[in-house]
């Protein structure tokens, strides 16, 4: 074990300390000023109410806003699940021409800056699809979301398979599983938390995407981010942003223990 | 170089495998058949024009050093790889084209390939349950199984909380309750320490005559072949160099690379040979069967001797090896066993002029 004098200890304690005020003080701002009389968020606060909690929750554009970004997120999700495993298995188990370049490609989505790829898709939809009579509409958001997802459910499931022993899946093979039982049996259960961890990275991203959602989203729909986005403009209305992000900081918690507790799960079995 | 006896004919090459050759009558139940098999991995040939027969029933130990292609013949019989060109028959029926889930035969692993995520209990299940059996009777298999290599105990656990010999063991208990007609085993011992492994061998060579069933096992370790096996196949090179019972391998080998992969081996080359033996066919002495003699001392007539000096000695333990090199660059290992009172010390010594003298038949013409 490395040995710290005190004063490092000290100087270390007092670093930590400062990065998780920075980290985490704007966000206790926004709790509080979810309970803010004040229609702006302000410090200290001006009087306790849960008026902006009882308003947000009777806004219909709000609920319609969670809605479409359940939806939007789910859907890049399963996208995401399905071909980003594909993919995963592909480029880990088999040779063929061309592999690095379709690797590259693949991961590529996730450094492209939202904005490009928003635009990409906008001109796309609007000026190639649209004129020839193909309406994407809700369904392009959800694709243009799913192109950055896959990236988050390959790098996992590939890195897994990367370390999976391949004797295992020769094993059961051996022992008389045909490919499907194999799969079902050795193969998905090895690198299902992988998979899990993917999916909710992928349902993350994009449930909390922005840049690419102006692009994409139809006229008239929005997404929670969008809403908020468009909120923030409104005068006298940004404080039910607030109790939005209080929920949502409280609902993050969920994914972070479950991908925890996986983690030292999948640590106790090796 | 003392003047060679009379040409004689030194060791004798009759004990062909032609006297073990496998019994075809029962080859249909368990025996496997190799003809002119070749598996080729791009430019590399793996294995070369094979052919090689199994009896069923028998302990057959491929043997050989890494890279020879003794592995990729287990994995062909277990139809993991697909030959190149040839045909694999196991029990009598052509299994080349089957998938491995289609053959009768089962595998320990070298690295054994347990479930991680399933209990012991639920490895060993694992050929019944994709087979449909039903619970009651798979409950009852697998505590016969598991009693069979005595780990009743610890069918609960995950394959992690287990020591290696432990693995192993669970290894072998899933892939023989499937009652397999041939068991491949791939260097199952190779990650256990040396004497784990020696229990484990006693124990594999008992659990195979109380099942009967045919083991093909690969190794690269020539005293586990010779201690397990009922015939031995050495492997070099993509190639079968011989076949035979162990004692037909260690005694009699055919080529010289048998001589030296098997044991310590003192080959003679074909013109050293002809001045001791007058035939130009190199010969090939085990060290034991090599004594010492005082450098004076006149050989019996049926014996062969070479005279030189003692550069080293090694003592083992139960042996001292004398390492003699001759006038004309010619080495010769006497091995000694120390039967003699355990505070004697050697009766030869480095820097000795010694005399090497054998049995003039004992030594092997290896052709």
């Amino acid at each position: 074990m490395l040995r710290l004098t005190r004063g490092t200890k000290v100087a270390f304690g007092v670093i930590v300390a400062i990065v998780l005020l920075f980290l985490y003080a704007p966000l206790f701002l926004v709790i509080i000023n979810s309970f803010n009389v004040a229609p702006i968020a302000n410090w200290p606060i001006r009087g306790f109410t849960l008026d902006w909690w009882v308003r947000a929750f009777q806004n219909e554009a709000l609920w319609a806003a969670v809605q479409n970004s359940v939806i939007v997120a789910a859907g890049a999700m399963v996208f995401a699940l399905i071909l980003g495993t594909l993919a995963a298995f592909a480029l880990q188990r088999f040779e063929f021409f061309g592999k690095h370049t379709v690797n590259l490609l693949i991961v590529l989505p996730i450094a492209l800056p939202g904005v490009v790829t928003g635009v990409a898709f906008s001109n796309s939809f609007n000026n190639v699809l649209e004129p020839v009579g193909i309406q994407v509409g809700y369904f392009g958001m959800i694709i243009a979301h799913a192109t950055f997802c896959i990236v988050m459910v390959f790098n996992n499931v590939f890195a897994r398979l990367r370390r999976m022993n391949p004797s295992m899946q020769e094993a059961s093979m051996d022992l008389g599983a045909s490919l499907w039982q194999t799969f079902r049996l050795v193969t998905f259960p090895q690198f299902r938390t992988a998979f899990v961890a993917g999916g909710l990275l992928a349902f993350a991203l994009s449930f909390d995407e922005i840049v690419v959602t102006i692009f994409t989203a139809p006229a008239g729909v929005e997404t929670l981010p969008l809403w908020m986005f468009n909120q923030m403009a409104r005068p006298n209305e940004a404080t039910q942003v607030n109790v939005i992000a209080t929920v949502l900081i409280l609902l993050s918690f969920i994914p972070v223990y479950i991908s925890q507790r996986l983690t030292r799960a999948e640590e106790e079995e090796r | 170089m003392s003047a060679p006896t009379a040409p004689i004919e030194p060791g004798s090459t009759t004990a062909a495998p032609a006297s073990s050759a496998p019994d075809t009558a029962d080859r249909g139940q368990g025996g496997v058949e190799l003809s002119s098999v070749t598996k080729r991995f791009g430019d590399t040939v793996a294995v070369d024009d094979l052919t090689l027969s199994v009896a069923s029933g028998e302990f057959f130990s491929m043997l050989g050093p890494s890279g020879s292609g003794k592995t990729t013949v287990l994995r062909l019989i277990a139809g993991f790889e697909e030959v190149t060109s040839g045909t694999i028959a196991i029990a009598g029926t052509d299994v080349t084209q089957a998938a491995p889930f289609d053959r009768t035969v089962n595998t320990v692993f070298q690295d054994y390939a347990l479930f991680p995520h399933m209990t012991i209990a639920e490895n060993v299940a694992y050929g019944l349950r994709v087979r449909k059996v039903g619970k009651a009777e798979q409950q009852q298999r697998v505590a016969a199984a598991l009693e069979q290599v005595r780990l009743s105990h610890v069918a609960d656990r995950l394959p992690h909380q287990l020591s290696g010999g432990q693995r192993q063991r669970i290894a072998l208990a899933r892939a023989l309750i499937l009652q397999p007609r041939v068991l491949l085993l791939d260097e199952p011992l190779g990650a256990l320490d040396k004497q784990l492994r020696e229990q484990m061998q006693i124990e594999l060579k008992q659990i195979q005559r109380e099942v009967g069933i045919t083991f093909i096992f690969v190794t690269h370790d020539q005293e586990e072949a010779l201690t397990l096996s009922d015939r031995i196949a050495v492997f070099n090179n993509g190639r079968v160099e011989q076949v035979g019972t162990p004692r037909e391998v260690y005694e009699y080998p055919q080529t010289a690379f048998v001589a030296g992969f098997l044991g310590i081996s003192n080959l003679i080359d074909a013109a050293h040979a002809e001045r001791l033996t007058g035939v130009a066919k190199a010969i090939s002495v085990r060290p034991e069967r090599v004594r010492l003699m005082d450098a004076r001392t006149e050989p019996a007539a049926h014996e062969s001797c070479i005279d030189g000096t003692i550069v080293e000695t090694v003592y083992t333990g139960p042996t001292t090896r004398y390492i003699v090199d001759t006038a004309d660059g010619l080495r010769v290992i006497a091995e000694r066993h120390n039967d003699h009172a355990p505070s004697d010390t050697a009766p030869y010594h480095r820097g000795d002029a010694v005399r090497a003298v054998w049995v003039t038949e004992h030594a092997a013409v290896v052709p």
